[in-house]
């Protein structure tokens, strides 16, 4: 009979040898997965950090109290004026016109897909909006610059080729699907029973849906808006092309101006020195653009913390 | 006799309600009519004006002074270059942010941190980015208005969508096939790379595909970095028949990319122009939709077919 040769004991350390070595590379790899996701903090940083830099040599420059209050925005003439004003007004224009096109339309779609659709209509509805949502903004810029504004121009005949108007409607359409889409996955979340319950004591859809499933859904689509907002407030192409870019302090969305974001695309797309006063302008504008998006997300993030319904 | 008034009175409100719930309908379905239609009007526009100009010649032409033989070579290689860096860039990192985030990441301030930061990374304006990457990228690091500083750009863009789409669909998979692979003995690595990972890899795949289709279409941040409008050559070649064959030369080279090029067009006052933008814009809005398409079509093949 042949005898089964005991196992080797020095197998034993090689092995516990082994279990070092695989324990040290999943700590590697461990640790390179969380550099990689701390990486994402490093462009927080990265934006914050280059942004205040570049501005801060710019308030060197120009004070923070010009900056705020002068009405004229000229940094590129002999007689340079630098007030964010006209800026901010454009942008603001150009947003409440987008947004009063982009809200309610968004919100109505968003019922009717929620609450009264049939199937059918839903499932083809929701990916037709979200290819949609897909479409570069340069595209719209284009509608908004060579259809639209045309077609203003026909109702309107003393509109100018370049306005807020026609931006800010473009801009509106271009929202809605997400608008529509986030509103309506925020209130299909709402649980089936608050409906039935609503139904059983003899609610319309209509009134379900009005006083049952947007109070319990308050949250998401308070969120939905807040992003339609800071879309609108962040979008470029479709002012850049259709809204002219000349800085002006107006109010009136039938008259051309510039945005935040267009004056950044006028000044890159001329040759500025590095380091110049005028190159640091669009690190200070571009501050300003993050400032008002954080307010606003501040605001989306207290919104959903104070609407958040617990089922 | 009262009780009669009183039903009457509740009929009158049932009637009244249900004509708000029909009002309420039709608006509905009027508001849904009406943005589809607005943007049948607008893309039958742009066909119209585009769809003479899609010729063979107009994929191989470089861009011109003269409208009628301008074309997008340079714009759709440009986009194609682009796009490869981006993807090489946003992937890896993202992917990997995502793994950790679902499957690593303590309970801890650290990792609250990095959440909150990619959900307000998502909310950052496009443009903000080009500032960044002008800052950095073009100075700092001296890449210029690079093929390379583009891609990078915007894969720090699509980074947290890459991110969100990773842990979404690595949430999808059960506990179950973990503890299978922990029993078996493998390592947490093991379990992650041979099981969770390609697991969810359609799904992954499905984030990074909607991730590129917006990189594609962004505009703003490309033309913040500086990047040239007139390019009328194409960067050399990646593949090269000599050895080592293959070549990165490319990566530091001037480019143009498709939106660029659009823009570009749109911005001449004459029409011949604005044809060719809509011809251009006609093949990017194409591009877009096929891939945004193919990420919707995967997602709801997904939903469908896999029952863990």
């Amino acid at each position: 009979m042949v005898r089964v040769p005991a196992p080797a004991v020095s197998h034993r350390p090689k092995s516990l040898h082994h279990n070092h070595k695989r324990h040290l590379k999943e700590r590697i790899i461990e640790l390179l997965l969380f550099l990689a996701a701390f990486f994402s903090v490093f462009i927080t940083f990265a934006i914050i950090y280059l942004l205040i830099s570049e501005s801060l040599v710019f308030f060197e420059h120009v004070s923070l109290w010009d900056f705020l209050t002068d009405t004229q925005w000229t940094p590129l003439f002999d007689d340079a004026h630098y007030g964010i004003l006209p800026l901010v007004s454009g942008t603001a224009v150009s947003s409440l016109v987008a947004l009063a096109i982009a809200l309610p339309f968004g919100t109505i779609i968003a019922i009717y897909l929620s609450e009264f659709a049939p199937f059918l209509v839903r499932e083809i509805a929701k990916p037709f909006l979200e290819l949609l949502g897909g479409i570069p903004t340069v595209v719209y810029g284009y509608f908004a610059l060579l259809f639209v504004t045309p077609m203003l121009q026909t109702i309107f005949p003393n509109l100018p080729g370049f306005s807020l108007l026609s931006a800010g409607l473009v801009m509106g359409i271009m929202i809605i699907p997400y608008v529509s889409s986030m509103t309506e996955d925020a209130m299909r979340s709402v649980p089936m029973h608050l409906r039935e319950g609503s139904y059983a004591i003899g609610a319309t859809r209509f009134q379900t849906a009005v006083k049952v499933v947007m109070p319990a859904s308050l949250s998401g689509i308070a969120a939905a808006y807040i992003l339609g907002i800071s879309r609108a407030v962040g979008e470029t192409m479709v002012v850049a092309i259709a809204a002219g870019m000349q800085p002006n302090l107006v109010w009136n969305p039938m008259e051309p101006a510039a945005t935040i974001t267009t004056y950044i695309v006028q000044v890159s797309l001329g040759d500025l020195p590095h380091g110049s006063v005028g190159y640091q302008t669009i690190f200070a504008a571009g501050l300003t653009l993050l400032l008002l998006t954080l307010v606003f997300n501040i605001l989306g993030h207290l919104l959903r913390k104070r609407f958040r319904e617990v089922y | 006799m009262n009780n009669t008034d009183n039903i009457n009175e509740i009929r009158t409100i049932i009637a009244r309600h249900k004509r708000w719930d029909l009002l309420a309908l039709v608006a509905g379905i009027i508001a849904l009519m009406i943005a589809v239609l607005t943007f049948i009007a607008l893309f039958g526009n742009m066909v119209i004006d585009g769809m003479p100009r899609l010729t063979w010649e107009f994929f191989t032409s470089f861009p011109s002074r003269k409208p009628e033989i301008a074309g997008i070579l340079s714009a759709w290689v440009g986009t194609t270059l682009v796009m490869l860096v981006t993807a090489a860039a946003a992937v890896p990192l993202g992917v990997a942010a995502g793994v950790y985030l679902e499957e690593y990441a303590p309970k801890n301030f650290i990792t609250e941190i990095i959440e909150i930061n990619v959900t307000n990374l998502a909310g950052v304006p496009s443009i903000i980015y080009g500032l960044l990457a002008l800052g950095l990228f073009v100075y700092q690091l001296g890449l210029g208005q690079s093929i390379l500083a583009a891609g990078l750009t915007l894969a720090l863009l699509i980074l947290p969508i890459v991110i969100v789409a990773t842990r979404e669909a690595i949430r999808s998979i059960p506990v179950t096939i973990r503890e299978g692979a922990y029993a078996l003995g493998a390592t947490k690595w093991q379990t992650v790379a041979d099981h969770v990972v390609p697991y969810s890899a359609a799904g992954i795949l499905t984030g990074i595909i909607i991730g590129l289709a917006r990189a594609i279409g962004e505009t703003a941040p490309i033309i913040t970095i500086g990047a040239l409008t007139f390019i009328a050559f194409l960067p050399p070649s990646p593949v090269q028949d000599q050895f080592p064959f293959l070549s990165f030369e490319w990566l530091m080279e001037p480019f143009t990319v498709m939106p660029i090029q659009m823009f570009n067009w749109i911005s001449r006052p004459q029409e011949a122009f604005q044809h060719n933008a809509a011809a251009a814009g006609l093949v990017l809005v194409l591009m877009t939709l096929l891939m945004n398409g193919l990420a919707i079509y995967l997602r709801y093949h997904l939903r469908k077919k896999i029952k863990w």
